[in-house]
């Protein structure tokens, strides 16, 4: 599964949607991985995700970690509730950089 | 969230099912004629005195024993009749965290936590070592990854075991006596940690205690045991408003009131009947 991507200034959005669970996670990953080691700031527009497991969440960090060593910007943006819920069990709400609007990030 | 089993289980919200279910140990009865159903997201204790048949009705709800008669459907499958593959199959959607904690001596806390996921998914070790770590953050054992289960104490046992059994986020968790065994502080912060899990896995939970305040505490509802028989299964206030005198006895913790039949005992002693 492909998930879509689109520029905004200097930000590559990538639009994670529906379940990011076991079987979806290995896709979304690889795509964080990609742009990141591409070089693109990644800002992770996560508006319409219905429900992400702790192995989305786990690519999310990969990530996040990976943007701090290529000194590239990284956020989440519009978390929707559910993942919200998810991100706080593990005090990571604290950890991302997390903005309600791709237009607060730019 | 895409398999079989689970789209059988949005049909009804009952994501466990437990239909006249009688079981034997030999020719004793153990279970008799258990019914109760357990929703989405809810929490369930099974509650009991010892030798009440409430671990032996989670070993079943496990499907590590078959029952002698009845049906346990969860997420809408009978997992009686299950072949060995179903039933591997159907344990990705659950964790279990057992009394003692079952980790295995020869590995570290983080090699036990990663073991299901190694088990049951092909995904990348870097994920999964990220995976694990943020369930040890969760209960609160963040950097003790690398020690074996023999250096940590009571309490971080069964944490560490609660982090294993939920990290491939079930959808159904089975946790046996969470308390048991623990300080009144530990067991608080456990009781917190299981409504937390809750709130933000959406869970479905079942409880195996003898803990009251444990039990009153993460309750949803209540399924109380007494010599394999369901006395009552409603709220905690219906447990607590119960007029029934086992019930009470459990409530009040009231030594059981042992009436002998003199020639069971005798045939007990002797083995041979009169």
């Amino acid at each position: 599964m492909k998930y879509p991507v689109k520029r905004e200034g200097k930000f590559t959005v990538l639009l994670l949607n529906g379940e990011i669970d076991l079987n979806c996670s290995p896709d979304a990953r690889k795509q964080i991985l990609k742009y990141l080691n591409n070089n693109e700031n990644l800002l992770v527009d996560m508006s319409a995700v219905e429900y992400i497991d702790s192995s989305g969440v786990a690519s999310l960090v990969e990530g996040f970690q990976l943007s701090r060593g290529l000194k590239l910007d990284f956020a989440l943006v519009g978390v929707s509730r559910p993942a919200m819920q998810v991100l706080q069990l593990a005090k990571l709400d604290k950890i991302f950089p997390i903005f309600e609007s791709i237009t607060d990030c730019l | 969230m895409k398999n079989s089993t689970m789209q059988t289980a949005t049909v009804s919200e009952d994501v466990i099912q437990v239909e006249n279910l009688v079981t034997y140990y030999g020719e004793r009865k153990i279970l008799d004629d258990i019914n109760f159903s357990v929703r989405k997201g809810e929490i369930m204790v099974i509650m009991g005195g010892s030798g009440s048949g409430k671990s032996t009705l989670l070993r079943y709800l496990l499907g590590l024993n078959m029952p002698t008669s009845g049906s346990i459907r969860l997420l809408g499958k009978d997992i009686t009749r299950m072949n060995a593959r179903e039933m591997h199959d159907m344990r990705k959607n659950m964790g279990v965290a057992f009394q003692g904690g079952a980790l295995f001596g020869s590995m570290t806390v983080g090699e036990n936590v990663q073991l299901p996921l190694c088990e049951h998914t092909r995904l990348d070790k870097n994920t999964m070592r990220i995976m694990s770590r943020m369930k040890l953050e969760v209960v609160n054992l963040a950097g003790f990854e690398d020690l074996m289960p023999s250096e940590l104490s009571g309490g971080m046992i069964k944490r560490a075991a609660l982090a294993r059994a939920v990290v491939m986020d079930p959808r159904l968790l089975f946790f046996d006596e969470p308390s048991a065994g623990l300080d009144p502080v530990a067991s608080a912060e456990l009781d917190e940690l299981i409504l937390r899990l809750r709130a933000a896995m959406n869970m479905t939970i079942v409880v195996v205690t003898h803990e009251l305040e444990s039990a009153f505490k993460i309750a949803d509802r209540i399924t109380v045991l007494d010599n394999g028989e369901i006395l009552l299964c409603g709220t905690v206030e219906e447990v607590r408003n119960s007029t029934n005198e086992r019930i009470q006895n459990l409530l009040n913790r009231r030594p059981r009131d042992e009436t002998l039949d003199v020639d069971e005992y005798l045939k007990r002693l002797t083995g041979r009947d009169i």
